[in-house]
């Protein structure tokens, strides 16, 4: 048999080959200058990511590797989202190098960096079995990254209960995989999607194999985003993991996961969700976990009092408003969920760098040692609550446009069809929720300004923490004053991706 | 320029903003005048705006409209009428006042005091010269932080307590309103095949009878925890008597009336019929609103939290001024909406004073002031009156005009309206009684100091426009009249569609033509008795 060799068009994958010499570049010098550099390995990582990001922007779109691997609007856009995850949880990392990992930072930045090139392979995937793989090469450097500090027993029983739960939850993904595999004769996303339509003609109805692999699926992609019921690591292993790698976690996975969503539900099981064919039956199903999420890490958040345990139960709460827009199913809500990845990015890494400063410095992650901190460190009190208002999506910053398009896009679509009454009820109570959000964001603001006493403590940030609070900020607020080149760019999310008009 | 001019006015404070950023932290004097001389200028400003305001023209003015976030049909879109101009001239003048009365008292976080005071303005403004929903929305949640901190920091004894509850019930209103807007947005799409938050453009839209109702009750809901009408208020004391003087006059002056400017910007004009559905139970609201407010005022032991309480009595009258949906009671409404400001905001500025030399508000620990404070007792007295409502001061014109409006309309509700004119003279005479008059009992009281000229400077300008106001409304009501007449129309329209007797909208003798005196001799037994 003639057996066609794919063309592998190398240079589309350029970005994610570099990223992954560059690992090996960064742990060996590490390993050659006798782990006695100082801070330049973490530099030499900024560097790797930054040429990395500007190898994305030279290579433009393509495919390589027959289809497997496409670099098309979807995947540059979450890739730009990855690199500036990494870039910024990396530049927050410079002071527990210092204190706690003085003797790794080789591996710790290898592993960050191995981790992204996951998560990149994994959006420009376009097949069930690179998805995987991609979602493991992005979760397993985590695990480790996760217990890093070896000697804190937080950090380890944070690294073991996710690794139990992530390997759990892709064993998960994998029958379900292979169920849609055996239904569909085809990994590839593009063949699975005439396959359904066809048997959706043929049959009109879903059957209880698909209804199963849609359970599974949803299963191990929620557990990856920490949707409620799945939600339970997220609190410990946030806590436990040194604070540069929660952030990591809270924008990179849960972009990872986003993405995986879209490409296996959105485009994958297009039959299911198209105007003319279907019952839309798998909205509902993410519509409650959405809801759920909502309202368990917001009711949840207002009594830590840990701010990471704080922030982990919010970016749970987060996780529901963006899978609202992925529910809304067109072209305008797939857009809106990119754009609150994109802003939640600033906002996010910019209070976890925050509360990585403080952390450095206190040693403390509790939210009653920041009181009066706005006495002698207003700037960085000022800083902290723009992140968290933003969070909290008060206007004009940008987190309130991002939910107020993920909220309008779901609108739109509810007006559209019928039986849409369950959507205005999650608009309803995902805005109620926000109030609750705002009473524990406002908290902390309240603990740093309100306080009478004055801190004991007077934040001194080091350089590359300074430039990933200030790349934070300045994005939170250009973006809430002048989104459209944020809107544009997530717009053609869209053009990639088929959905109703 | 022209068109310019509205953004202007509204981001001028940015320039203090930024100076302060800028001015160093041991020089609590310059950050001071910097904020006094930028929202000074700001307020030359709005009286260029007031004098260039054209008062005969229709519709609004100094448009400028142009593209924001294209994807979301945004639009950058800014006029005024006649209602928001005397709204914006209001607050430009009542942010210079409560920028000299916080010079003494704020004496820690200077800087971040003044720069919440820029940033509070720039909202206020804001939300008057909004004519696309999202700017409003956008505007109306900018206020909410600066006067979060205001609170929070700068209060009483309770500012945390008072802060939260503050923020918690304007937030939970605004989410409401959020939805409202989310649906009628889209609704538009579906109805003009276009994005648009265009307030003038959706008040075009034909909504179906049920929705409107439900959308009437999302926005009005988030504009009566403003006001606050009736059961909503219980944030208002708490807020009031926790925050500085100067938040207290913003908060009185200024906040309480986005929540009626909403009323008449957003509610009636896009919900007509919804209007007409809600009215009466709105103007029962209101009524509870007037008694019970000015019932709760009088057993009050706070001066301030008596105030306080008479606000929510005042904005009762406006609330019915507004649902008399006449043209003397909206006329009324609006102009009233300023008396309160001016009064209210005077109120509250004199408590301050006393409170400053004092440190004390109870009602118990004052008396017999006049003997040693001559000035303040004869200031005090103009304003109480102001409030009150006597002739010749601007709260008579105001009330009267509303209570003109509401007879036409509901003869019972006016009769119980009045009635609140009633208990508001009882309240505040005898509060006045108590803490000026009588023995000095307290031998603290003997040894207060009278006004000096920066609190005599910051009240003059407020007696003068009570006196204004009362004597000649009339350049006051030509600018007004306009707006409203256009605004009943809309409504008037309405009404004939469902098959309810149109309201009247005289096109004769109009009210504006009234002086003080006219309106003085029609109703002297009303007044008096």
């Amino acid at each position: 048999m003639d057996f066609p060799f794919p063309e592998y068009n190398l240079q589309y994958m350029l970005p994610e080959i570099f990223l992954f010499v560059w690992a090996l570049v960064v742990i060996s010098f590490d390993l050659l200058s006798k782990r006695n550099n100082g801070s330049t390995t973490g530099y030499l990582t900024l560097f790797g990511i930054a040429i990395a990001g500007l190898l994305l922007g030279l290579v433009g779109n393509g495919k390589g590797f027959g289809k497997m691997f496409i670099n098309d609007n979807v995947a540059v856009f979450f890739k730009v989202i990855f690199l500036g995850a990494a870039f910024m949880a990396v530049g927050s990392s410079f002071g527990v190098m210092q204190k706690k990992i003085v003797n790794h930072r080789g591996e710790f930045y290898a592993l960050l960096l191995m981790s992204t090139t996951g998560m990149m392979f994994l959006s420009s995937s376009q097949e069930l079995l690179s998805i995987y793989l991609g979602l493991e090469l992005t979760t397993i450097p985590l695990f480790a990254m996760a217990a890093f500090y070896k000697d804190d027993k937080l950090s380890v029983e944070s690294g073991i209960k996710y690794f139990i739960i992530g390997a759990f939850s892709s064993a998960l993904m994998v029958y379900g995989m292979s169920f849609l595999y055996g239904l569909t004769g085809s990994t590839d996303l593009a063949q699975m999607k005439v396959a359904f339509f066809k048997t959706h003609l043929q049959f009109g109805d879903m059957g209880i194999v698909m209804i199963l692999a849609l359970i599974m699926l949803a299963a191990g992609i929620g557990f990856k985003l920490a949707l409620p019921p799945f939600h339970q690591w997220a609190p410990d292993v946030y806590e436990g993991a040194p604070t540069p790698v929660a952030a990591f976690l809270s924008v990179g996975s849960k972009g990872a996961g986003l993405i995986a969503f879209a490409k296996i539900f959105v485009d994958g099981l297009y039959a299911y969700h198209s105007p003319d064919m279907a019952p839309n039956d798998w909205g509902m199903l993410i519509g409650i976990l959405a809801i759920a999420a909502m309202v368990l890490g917001n009711v949840l958040a207002i009594r830590q009092t840990n701010i990471k345990r704080m922030l982990a139960y919010s970016s749970i709460a987060q996780a529901g408003y963006i899978m609202i827009g992925m529910v809304a199913l067109s072209a305008s809500g797939i857009a809106s969920v990119g754009f609150y990845l994109f802003i939640y990015l600033f906002a996010n890494m910019g209070a976890f760098a925050a509360v990585a400063v403080f952390e450095d410095m206190t040693g403390s992650c509790q939210i009653k040692s920041y009181a009066g901190l706005a006495r002698t460190s207003p700037f960085f009190s000022a800083v902290m609550a723009v992140f968290l208002l933003s969070l909290a999506g008060i206007p004009p910053l940008a987190g309130f446009l991002a939910k107020y398009y993920v909220f309008a896009s779901v609108v739109d679509v509810a007006q559209r069809s019928a039986d849409s009454s369950w959507m205005y009820w999650m608009v309803g109570i995902g805005l109620l929720t926000t109030v609750f959000a705002l009473f524990y964001y406002a908290n902390v603001i309240k603990v740093m300004f309100f306080s009478p006493e004055t801190s004991p403590y007077k934040v001194e940030a080091p350089l590359p923490a300074k430039a990933v609070l200030a790349i934070g900020v300045i994005g939170v607020l250009l973006f809430g004053l002048y989104p459209e080149p944020i809107l544009q760019f997530a717009t053609g999310i869209s053009s990639s991706l088929h959905f109703m008009p | 320029m022209e068109s310019q001019i509205l953004t202007l006015v509204t981001f001028f404070p940015l320039v203090g903003i930024v100076l302060i950023m800028l001015a160093p932290k041991d020089r609590p004097d310059t950050v001071k005048g910097v904020a006094l001389l930028v929202s000074f200028v700001t307020m030359l400003l709005s009286f260029w705006l007031y004098s260039m305001f054209d008062k005969v023209a229709n519709g609004m003015q100094f448009e400028l409209n142009v593209p924001w976030i294209t994807s979301f049909g945004i639009n950058y879109h800014v006029g005024i009428d006649g209602i928001s101009l005397l709204m914006i001239v209001l607050t430009a003048i009542l942010t210079v006042l409560s920028i000299l009365a916080s010079w003494n008292s704020i004496t820690e976080r200077v800087k971040g005091y003044f720069i919440s005071m820029l940033l509070l303005q720039i909202g206020m403004i804001g939300v008057f010269c909004a004519l696309d929903l999202f700017m409003f929305y956008i505007f109306w949640e900018v206020m909410l932080i600066p006067m979060y901190f205001i609170i929070g920091i700068w209060g009483g004894a309770r500012r945390v307590y008072a802060a939260i509850k503050f923020v918690l019930f304007t937030m939970f209103g605004s989410l409401l309103m959020l939805v409202a807007i989310l649906y009628v947005v889209s609704a538009y799409h579906g109805f003009a095949n276009e994005y648009s938050f265009d307030i003038l453009k959706l008040a075009t839209m034909p909504i179906a009878y049920k929705p409107q109702l439900l959308l009437f009750g999302a926005f009005a809901l988030a504009f009566a925890i403003k006001v606050p009408l009736f059961p909503f208020h219980t944030w208002l004391p708490d807020a009031h008597v926790e925050a500085p003087t100067a938040g207290s006059v913003i908060l009185a002056g200024v906040l309480l009336k986005m929540g009626t400017y909403g009323f008449l910007r957003i509610c009636i004009p896009m919900f007509p019929q919804a209007t007409i559905t809600y009215l009466p139970y709105i103007c029962v609201l209101a009524l509870i609103a007037i008694i019970y407010g000015a019932l709760v005022a009088m057993v009050q032991r706070d001066v301030k939290s008596l105030v306080a309480f008479s606000s929510v009595s005042h904005m009762g009258f406006v609330m019915l001024g507004i649902f008399a949906l006449n043209l003397q009671g909206v006329e009324g409404a609006v102009l009233q909406m300023i008396n309160h400001g001016v009064s209210t905001g005077a109120l509250f500025l004199l408590v301050g004073m006393i409170y400053e030399r004092r440190h004390t508000r109870l009602i118990s620990e004052l008396g017999g002031i006049v003997k040693v404070m001559p000035v303040f007792a004869t200031l005090f007295m103009i304003v109480t009156l102001s409030s009150i409502g006597l002739p010749l001061t601007n709260g008579f014109v105001g009330e009267f005009l509303i209570l003109i409006g509401t007879f036409k309309a509901n003869m019972t509700y006016g009769v119980i309206a009045t009635s609140g004119v009633i208990l508001s003279a009882c309240y505040m005479l005898w509060m006045y009684q108590r803490v000026i008059f009588g023995k000095i009992t307290n031998p603290e009281n003997e040894k207060l100091i009278d006004l000096d000229w920066r609190e005599k400077g910051i009240l003059i300008p407020l007696v003068v426009l009570i006196f204004w106001i009362g004597i000649y409304p009339k350049p006051f009501l030509d600018r007004i009249e306009p707006a409203v007449r256009s605004l009943l129309t809309q409504t008037n329209m309405v009404r004939e569609d469902i098959g309810e007797p149109a309201f009247t909208v005289e096109t004769d003798g109009s009210l504006s033509g009234m002086t003080a005196e006219d309106v003085n001799l029609n109703s002297k037994g009303e007044v008096h008795e």
